[in-house]
């Protein structure tokens, strides 16, 4: 008996696989999309050559003053003489270990908390967020146990960004807990207080609550007691900073099935430890990402410290762009300040939604 | 939400009984906030009296003695800082609103484009979105002022657009329209024109549920609109007339100024905003499940109908609460004027007239209570919206 048997499979059509049918496919698979295809290439054309013409093969890399930038693109010149100002802005050159030292320890310290296998995570985390700001205090500002005091008025450029950054954080996230927890409160009058002052802090812009801080404060305060501006600028931060994590851990605590609630209140807990034992590691992991957002807000924001005249980084490449000798190099400066607030606002960004899609453990109602 | 047992237990103290627990708290919490409140009065009252401040709004009547570089009302030297503050608040609802307008037009087109088919389009979109909302808008403000528009040319070398445009380092000179006699014709003409395409809508719509017959609306609409205020051109002549900027000296004269900083801070915010509406905008349309997109045209609709009546209105839904706060934070970002030095609310009213005048608290008072009330209005006004678009469910 003849068997019978199938004649090979035909080849795809030669124009829909390959580069060419990937080209088809997503390029020119329409007039009109073949319209925008060409309006776009012509785009780029139009500005990544120049840009890359500028900010690389003209540019000059090398040299000491103004005179050694000669070949018209950009002076790198100028960022690479303005660096440690730029990083650590008046901050004494032979002290400069001791910044350097600090975000050493931050990163040490804080590595084993990424380490996903890692025993008691939470006590250790605890441990580091109670010592690790005493030490970057003693380390940055010295003064006692033999290290000579910096003031706040010679910190700034990256280092004073990051400190406003991550000062502002840690205090803003146990006071926007509380008023989290305030406002989701069975009591009327906490809730009144608590929503009064989040929607007042969210209603007005960042700039008025530096303003008031480094204006009204000192009027606000009995005579004799005073804080230094950084200080006072930390203050109006972590005030303003708290609203808006308040308004994110609700997120969470809204998220929450009213059946954990109940579960806890059954289980003879009180309010307190219904909260921090079932409710809130529960919240909290949920709203990891919306803090993380919350966090490249507030490392944004801290470059408006600008108009209450701390020198972060954004002002010391403001100042820096103003002096004489480097008259012109604004472009060059602030193209550099762009780079340094998008590598940590993206970076962050990647790893908030590294974090949602490593949680998402089907919480969600 | 309920969460603790209100049943007081039997036997039990005052102190186990929730209710007067919570009683108890809300009380001592109210005594805190008040106690806090006076202790900061008191302290203000007596740092005040030491410094010799009288405090009070009288000085809002005194004359400013400055002047302003942008100014929407009449204004000079002489008039009170109560003027000011009019036209720092003008100028900051201006920016705002051109911001508000030119950031969502932009968010949208991004927004789609990022969803876009088209592979580089889409790649293009993303570049922007991703390189733009993650540089500080303050930074983006200083780079377009002092990067850019302080280093074009000067007057007398500046870039034109025929004879009419001119841009350079002052700002970019337009042509300005004043109304002629005829003005009154052409605009009654064009709201006759409008009046009309309404009715014939309105006409259209009866008639389509009615008897299920469609007219093309456009078909009335486009001659109606050109045909009425053409008419009115030809009979009356040209109804506005064009002040067109002329270099006299060592600057222009005539015509409408963009000073740098207006455009700069427009630009900045614009970009900046856009970004984030572009992720919302995106979201939204995800958001809508693609069997929605199959049903429509499986009943038959094209594909425009089908993004107008079917995608658009569900994916509005999501994209109305986000884009709300975009427009909030736009209002509130406006405030870094002060940066660069736009005549806005901040820059004017809680730099300069608080310099001049030192009544620090009644100067930032007025300035958060313009903020606050700002996003009330922007908020209520999105959620009144919201609402009227909202899915009424059963």
């Amino acid at each position: 008996m003849q068997t019978h048997t199938f004649k090979p499979d035909l080849p795809p059509p030669a124009l829909s696989v390959g580069v060419v049918g990937w080209l088809r496919a997503n390029l020119f698979s329409s007039w009109f999309n073949t319209l925008l295809t060409l309006f776009a290439a012509y785009l780029v054309w139009l500005m990544l050559p120049p840009l890359i013409q500028w900010a690389f093969i003209d540019a000059d890399w090398t040299g000491t003053t103004r005179a050694d930038c000669t070949s018209g693109g950009a002076c790198w010149v100028f960022v690479q003489q303005r660096f440690g100002q730029f990083m650590y802005g008046f901050y004494p050159s032979e002290l400069r270990w001791r910044v350097d030292l600090t975000l050493w320890l931050a990163v040490i310290g804080a590595a084993p908390l990424f380490v996903p296998q890692m025993p008691r995570k939470a006590m250790y985390g605890l441990a580091f967020l109670v010592v690790y700001p005493l030490l970057a205090f003693w380390l940055l500002h010295g003064g006692f146990f033999g290290l000579s005091t910096v003031s706040t008025s010679q910190w700034g450029g990256l280092m004073l960004t990051l400190v406003i950054a991550a000062v502002g954080i840690a205090g803003a996230l146990p006071l926007g807990i509380l008023l989290a927890l305030g406002r989701r409160s069975d009591m009327p009058a906490i809730r009144v207080i608590c929503v009064t002052f989040i929607e007042f802090w969210r209603g007005v812009p960042l700039i008025t609550v530096l303003f008031m801080s480094s204006v009204m404060l000192p009027l606000f305060l009995p005579e004799g007691l005073s804080f230094d501006k950084l200080m006072r600028a930390l203050i109006g931060v972590i005030l303003f900073q708290s609203a808006y994590i308040a308004e994110v851990v609700r997120g969470g605590l809204q998220a929450i099935p009213k059946g954990q609630y109940e579960a806890a209140a059954a289980m003879g807990l009180g309010y307190w430890r219904m909260m921090g034992l079932v409710i809130l590691p529960q919240a909290l992991k949920l709203v990891i990402p919306g803090i993380v957002n919350t966090f490249i807000a507030l490392f944004k924001d801290t470059s408006l410290v600008i108009i209450i005249g701390l020198f972060d980084l954004l002002n010391s490449i403001k100042q820096a762009t103003t002096d004489p000798a480097w008259l012109g190099m604004a472009t060059e400066g602030y193209v550099f300040a762009a780079l340094i607030f998008w590598i940590f606002c993206f970076g962050m960004s990647r790893y908030s939604q590294h974090l949602e899609r490593k949680l998402d453990t089907g919480h969600k109602r | 939400m309920q969460t603790t047992a209100n049943v007081p237990r039997p036997g039990g103290s005052v102190w186990t009984d929730p209710k007067a627990r919570a009683w108890l708290f809300q009380i001592l919490a109210v005594i805190a906030v008040v106690a806090l409140g006076w202790f900061l009065f008191d302290n203000t009252q007596t740092n005040l009296e030491k410094r010799g401040i009288t405090s009070g709004f009288s000085f809002l009547n005194n004359s400013a003695g400055f002047g302003i570089a942008q100014h929407l009302i009449d204004y000079d030297e002489s008039n009170s800082y109560g003027r000011v503050f009019v036209v720092g608040l003008l100028n900051t609802l201006l920016v705002s609103v051109i911001g508000i307008v030119l950031a969502t037009l932009l968010g949208f087109l991004l927004g789609v484009a990022r969803l876009s088919p088209n592979w580089l389009i889409s790649k293009l979109a993303t570049v922007y979105i991703e390189t733009f909302r993650n540089i500080p808008p303050l930074l983006q403000i200083f780079f377009w002022y002092f990067a850019v528009m302080l280093s074009l040319p000067g007057p007398r070398q500046s870039m034109g657009v025929g004879e009419a445009f001119f841009l350079n380092s002052r700002g970019l000179y337009m042509p300005a329209p004043s109304p002629t006699d005829s003005f009154g014709l052409f605009a009654g003409a064009v709201v006759v024109a409008i009046i009309g395409v309404v009715l014939l809508s309105r006409w259209s719509k009866a008639r389509f549920e009615a008897t299920g017959q469609l007219f093309p609306v456009s078909l009335g609409a486009i001659p109606l609109l050109i045909g009425l205020p053409g008419l009115a051109i030809l009979l009356g002549g040209n109804p506005l007339q064009w002040s067109v900027p002329e270099l006299t000296g060592f600057n222009f004269r005539g015509g409408w100024v963009l000073i740098p900083e207006l455009m700069a801070l427009t630009l900045a915010l614009t970009i900046y905003t856009a970004a984030f509406i572009a992720e919302n905008v995106r979201s939204g349309i995800m958001a809508v499940n693609h069997g929605q997109t199959e049903a429509a045209r499986s009943l038959g609709l094209p594909a425009g109908k089908t993004l107008r009546l079917v995608i658009i209105p569900q994916a509005l839904r999501v994209i109305i609460p986000p884009l709300t706060s975009q427009y909030l934070n736009l209002a509130k970002n406006s405030s870094l004027a002060a940066g660069i030095g736009y005549p806005d609310m901040v820059s004017l009213f809680a730099g300069t007239v608080l310099n001049q005048t030192g009544q620090a608290i009644e100067v930032i008072a007025i300035t958060m209570s313009v903020y606050l009330a700002i996003s009330i209005s922007i908020s209520m006004l999105m959620n009144w919206y919201n609402k009227r678009i909202a899915l009424i469910e059963r």
